[in-house]
């Protein structure tokens, strides 16, 4: 028993322990190979990585919901870029520029009813049809990415407001506004999670569908909610980072889902459902940041992240079933 | 008059769905603190019988009452509302989340905002267990405990309401002798508080042992009750089967051919230990124990899934070392398996393609399977094993247990192996085919094979065997030839009584 | 007797639906646009789709077999990159062994991890698919990669030659395509994949080599991989780095269009190369009729969507989910 908490205690603590090793590596290996002469754990340096992990960690905080329920969502990539433009497209409208700076709210609230909307769509097909949500959300993937196109046409749409602009670039208590907005996304979901019915019944399913519905939990509105997170997520990290930049290309977001399971697996969140953490994720998306910003600062080729990330991924499975393995009396299938 | 009413009643039950009545007027009565066995074959209608009393399936005609007031049941979370609990053979809990948190599955208790009541939780949780007097608290991960305990937790399911009735389905599949002790006081227990049991089982000697009435159902009818002290095993097979079956022991004691097999010492960590014994050509060897004692994995040691940390695997007198099912099917030894749809065979794939998936890479004619050599072979052996089925391109999964059974029997003789082990033969099969299935391994024997039959059911072993191994914890305790072997003898030997004294 | 009729539909739309949507399409577009049944025009949909579908073939392998491949749009820009790099270094000739090579020993890297080490395949081609991407990007510098001599050189022949008359992509489709097909249905090597997508224990127990199997038809996918990178390169003679950015997915699509299921053991590769078919047919269409190329998005998802309900509702005999 005591062996067994100290496992679960390990693979909890694994991927901040893997964050410490990449802060150390970095570190030393760049006071010998840095490109700039600034420290890698420079203070301010820490605090944009948090900010940059921001629009892929919001995403991944709900793909962990979405995976711990024991589902799957391709289409946050999409939902993204859809509820950008409508965030940025919407405050061009007259009705919405004639109310000047209220304006902002409102888009806003477009940008993240767009998401919210799109997310129901994916969990009532996947609730009422009973098709896997893999090849549902494979298909949205394709269609709202369509949407986008149809509703933005081929071209980048552009709109800055300074106001907002403003807002995005903000930082409060040093941290920046969509590092709050990370953060307090990773409490609520945190919250969510451990302390309500919604989320214990969450992992109930995801761990074992037949007894959830065998206790009579009703498991279609429990993976409904948390598509309409997801979604709502997905909108929320869109209106984080297009309030700063202002531009959106219609190709935005595509490959967000994978980078965003990318994360919630290094975390340690099962792909079978039932098993994951919220603060596991932050730290698999931290993790990932850091590499980034870690291979740059040591001055290896941007592209080699993607080669890096890639065996990372590898690596950890690879580990986890050294870990998980019984010894020499297993059986052989 | 001051009867005492039953806690439960069913009333003329009639069930039908498209082309099948699978419940044809059952009628069945649990008075408070009795256990009340409900028998019958595979298909007999229990588990429809069930259904409805679960509310899962609406019955086309009949009443339920409850303390003698007539109900409606819509689901089983309605049926607990009202007192009646399910214990389900399967196991349905969530081995990641707490003991606590499965004990209350689909109903935690509340606080304001949807938010979990811990303490509340955890703290019924504990009086439940408490009253189940087991060794872990209402915090513990439920995957860290064993299949016992997790049966105690889906037991404290039951505890959460005050039950008026409990229906024990098939309990005692996997647990050891000393867990189906406790299992039985806390069915006492219950029954001590004016609790109505239904106990579902096949093994009759826990019938026998716990129940107070039994009721018999054959072909979705009401077959009779019986009082279990006035009755007899065979007055109850009688009822189930409409005949009396015969579990005689095997007498036919023809020609044994040469040493197919030998075994030396053999080894698998803490699975088994210095396991030895000879197999001849036409003899069926039996091997007794309980789940656990280690019978699956030294067939799955000799069918190379395992590797033997010691000891030696001799084949006609030849030794041999087997690192895979490839190597042991290429040296002639064939394992019908334990666990038939996940070990067994392809539920979605056809009959034909199941029985040949062995020999696929011989069966060719040039760079392609022979179509017409894989249908001869599949003809053959449906006629010689009598698989009913409409052809070849019939999907096993659509078949019943006792011909897919067949169809895996078929895939090994196929082969034309050396030793053929059967593990479990008839596991899941209905009495009718279990007969055939067991004149089927005594055909084999006589035809030279020679076969391994492991088993859990007495009967069974008794009745193939020409030689009986009983095993206790991973240890071979005795040998007993067919005339040498009784039932007491045998049931110490696999409790690790070695011939009257404790090993 | 109504009932007897219903369920007759029910069962033939489970089991050939996906023909009869393919006919309704076909038709539909035909009377709003003669051109679309114009020879020509159909044989360009083949010649575009046949990249997407040469990987399809692969994929089918895969996914009988139970498991995922995400790593075949990243493989085919590397496969594509690698090639045009080469073809300018060494020449074409050794070019496109060499390419061959690298292609198939990424493939067998990952069947090594999948069938061997027995790691979960949606993971591992997702760490491959960005490896790959990285080693893309490495390779080239993160530059478009041309062929000097666009001209002077017999490359183009994959992509771009005919003979007698059929476009040659078209020819290597259609060749891998039967050859893939009669390999599945007919060899033992093809019974053995379905039985371990089927049910990967059983087959183990009836002495089928699961992880060689597995790792087969990595090695298979990556052979296709390979000769779609061909094309692709021989076709344009010069590409992005990104060229097979999300085809993974949509050759996935394709592969459940065709009916096969994603836990493993059905499908064919006839059904397959049907559901690049749609999906080549219904982005022509649609072109034709002159709507942007993003209403195919739309309508492949819509189509998506609908053709595994049908499945999934004639498999459980009822339209909608009974999930509470």
């Amino acid at each position: 028993m005591t062996t067994a908490r100290r496992k679960d205690a390990l693979k909890h603590g694994a991927i901040w322990g893997f964050i410490l090793v990449e802060l150390a590596f970095f570190s030393i290996a760049g006071e010998f190979l840095a490109v700039s002469d600034k420290a890698f754990m420079d203070f301010d340096n820490m605090l944009l990585l948090l900010k940059q992990s921001a629009p892929i960690g919001i995403i991944a905080l709900g793909m962990t919901i979405i995976m711990i329920n024991g589902n799957i969502d391709l289409s946050v990539g999409a939902t993204y870029a859809l509820s950008a433009i409508v965030l940025l497209d919407s405050m061009t409208w007259p009705a919405l520029q004639a109310m000047g700076d209220w304006a902002i709210p409102l888009a806003w609230g477009l940008a993240l009813l767009t998401g919210t909307v799109l997310g129901a769509l994916n969990g009532l097909i996947v609730w009422k049809t009973g098709v896997d949500a893999f090849i549902v959300t494979l298909g949205s993937m394709l269609g709202y990415r369509g949407l986008v196109f149809m509703i933005n046409g081929e071209q980048p749409t552009s709109h800055l407001n300074w106001t907002l602009v403003d807002f995005a670039e903000a930082q409060f208590l040093g941290l920046h506004t969509a590092t709050w907005f990370l953060l307090m996304a990773a409490l609520a979901l945190w919250l969510l999670m451990t302390r309500t019915v919604h989320g214990r019944n969450a992992y109930a399913i995801g761990n074992n569908r037949e007894a959830a519905v065998n206790a009579g939990i009703r498991v279609g509105p429990h993976m409904m909610w948390n598509f309409v997170l997801i979604g709502f997520l997905a909108a929320l990290s869109a209106v984080v980072f297009y309030s700063e930049s202002g531009s959106v290309n219609p190709n935005d977001g595509m490959l967000f889902e994978l980078w965003a399971i990318t994360a919630v697996v290094l975390g340690g969140t099962k792909l079978t459902g039932g098993y994951g953490s919220i603060l596991s994720t932050l730290g698999g998306v931290i993790a990932i940041q850091l590499l980034r910003k870690g291979l740059g600062h040591i001055g290896a080729a941007t592209e080699t992240v993607n080669l890096v990330i890639g065996l990372i991924l590898i690596a950890v499975l690879l580990l986890d079933r050294q870990l998980n393995r019984k010894g020499k009396e297993e059986l052989k299938i | 008059m001051t009867e005492i009413t039953p806690v439960l009643r069913l009333d003329g039950i009639v069930k039908t769905f498209p082309g099948v009545r699978a419940l044809d007027g059952v009628s069945l009565s649990v008075m408070p603190g009795e256990v009340h066995a409900l028998m019958g074959e595979n298909g007999a209608g229990k588990s429809t019988l069930m259904k409805v009393l679960g509310g899962i399936h609406a019955p086309d005609a009949g009443r339920i009452f409850i303390a003698e007031e007539p109900v409606i049941m819509t689901s089983p979370q309605q049926a607990k509302a009202k007192g009646v609990v399910f214990i389900h053979q399967e196991l349905s809990l969530a081995d990641e989340l707490s003991v606590a948190e499965n004990i209350f599955l689909g109903e935690l208790p509340l606080k304001s905002f949807g938010r979990v009541d811990w303490k509340t939780l955890y703290d019924t949780t504990d009086a439940i267990l408490e009253t189940l007097n087991v060794g872990f608290d209402a915090r513990t991960r439920v995957g860290d405990l064993s299949i016992a305990n997790q049966q105690m937790v889906e037991i404290g399911r039951a505890l959460t309401v005050n039950p008026r009735a409990v229906i024990f389905d098939e309990p005692t599949a996997s647990l050891t002798d000393a867990e189906k002790v406790v299992l039985f006081k806390v069915i006492a227990d219950l029954q001590a508080r004016g609790v109505g049991i239904i106990y579902i089982s096949h093994r009759m000697e826990e019938i026998f042992k716990i129940t107070d009435r039994i009721t018999v159902l054959r072909d979705g009818q009401y077959r009779g009750t019986l009082i279990t002290a006035e009755t007899d095993e065979d007055e109850v097979t009688q009822l189930m089967i409409g005949r009396s079956l015969d579990l005689s022991r095997n007498a036919s004691h023809h020609q044994m051919g040469d040493v197919a097999l030998e075994v030396r010492d053999l080894t698998c960590g803490t699975l088994f230990q210095d396991v030895s014994f000879s197999l001849r050509k036409g003899e069926v060897l039996g091997f007794y124990g309980l789940v656990g004692a280690g019978r699956t994995e030294i067939a799955e040691t000799l069918f190379g899934l395992r590797t033997p940390s010691a000891g030696q695997i001799l084949l006609e007198g030849q030794a041999v070392r087997i690192t895979s099912p490839i190597e042991a099917i290429r040296h002639g030894i064939s394992l019908v398996p334990e666990d038939r749809k996940n070990q067994g065979l392809v539920l979605g794939m056809n009959c034909r393609d199941n029985m040949t998936l062995p020999q696929v890479d011989g069966l060719r004619a040039g760079p392609f399977v022979s179509s017409g050599a894989e249908v001869e072979i599949f003809d053959h052996y449906k006629e010689k094993l009598d698989i009913r089925t409409p052809g070849w391109r019939q999907i096993v999964g659509n078949l019943s247990g006792g011909n897919q059974q067949k169809i895996v029997i078929g895939k090994w003789l196929s082969m034309r192996p050396k030793v053929l082990i059967v593990d479990e033969p008839t596991r899941g099969i209905d009495v009718g085919s279990k007969s055939e299935i067991h004149n089927l391994i005594r055909d084999l024997a006589a035809q030279g094979y020679a076969v391994i039959v492991i088993s859990s059911e007495m009967p069974e072993v008794l009745h193939v065997s020409d030689r009986i191994i009983a095993m206790f914890a991973g240890r071979v305790m005795r040998e007993f030839t067919s005339e040498e072997v009784t039932e007491d003898n045998l049931i110490q030997a696999i409790s690790g009584i070695k011939e009257g004294r404790v090993a | 007797m109504a009932d007897m009729t219903k369920q007759g539909i029910g069962r033939l739309l489970a089991k050939q639906g996906i023909l009869i949507a393919f006919a309704i399409f076909m038709i539909g577009f035909a009377l709003a646009n003669q051109r679309f049944i114009a020879i020509d025009n159909i044989s360009g949909v083949i010649r575009s789709s046949a990249i997407l579908g040469v990987m399809a073939l692969g994929v089918t392998f895969v996914v009988i077999g139970g498991n995922f491949d995400l790593s075949v749009g990243s493989m085919m820009s590397l496969s594509t990159i690698v090639v045009l790099d080469l073809h300018d270094k060494i020449g074409p000739a050794l070019a496109i062994p060499a390419m061959f090579a690298l292609t198939l020993a990424l493939g067998a890297f990952i069947g090594f991890l999948v069938g061997y080490m027995k790691l979960n395949s949606l993971i591992v081609t997702l760490g491959m698919l960005s490896a790959i991407h990285g080693l893309t990007l490495t390779w080239s510098g993160g530059k478009n990669m041309d062929i000097a001599d666009k001209a002077g050189t017999w490359f183009a022949v994959f992509g771009q030659g005919r003979v007698l008359g059929v476009p040659v992509p078209i020819l290597i489709f259609a060749g891998l395509a039967i050859i893939l097909g009669i390999v599945l249905s007919r060899t033992a090597f093809g019974r053995k994949v379905y039985a371990v997508g089927g049910n990967g224990q059983a087959a183990t127990f009836s002495g089928i080599p699961r992880a060689r199997i597995v790792f087969l038809t990595y090695v298979l996918s990556s052979f296709c991989v390979a000769v779609a990178g061909l094309l692709q390169a021989s076709r344009s003679l010069g590409s992005q780095n990104t060229v097979g950015q999300g085809m993974e997915l949509q050759v996935l699509a394709a592969v459940i269009l065709g009916g096969a299921s994603l836990m493993g053991g059905s499908g064919t590769i006839f059904k397959t190369v049907i559901g690049v078919l749609i999906l080549g047919f219904i982005q022509n269409g649609l072109l034709l009729m002159g709507l942007a190329f993003y209403v195919q998005y739309v309508v492949t998802w819509g189509i998506i969507i609908l053709a595994v309900w049908l499945d999934v509702a004639a498999k459980r005999g009822r339209l909608w989910s009974p999930t509470a």
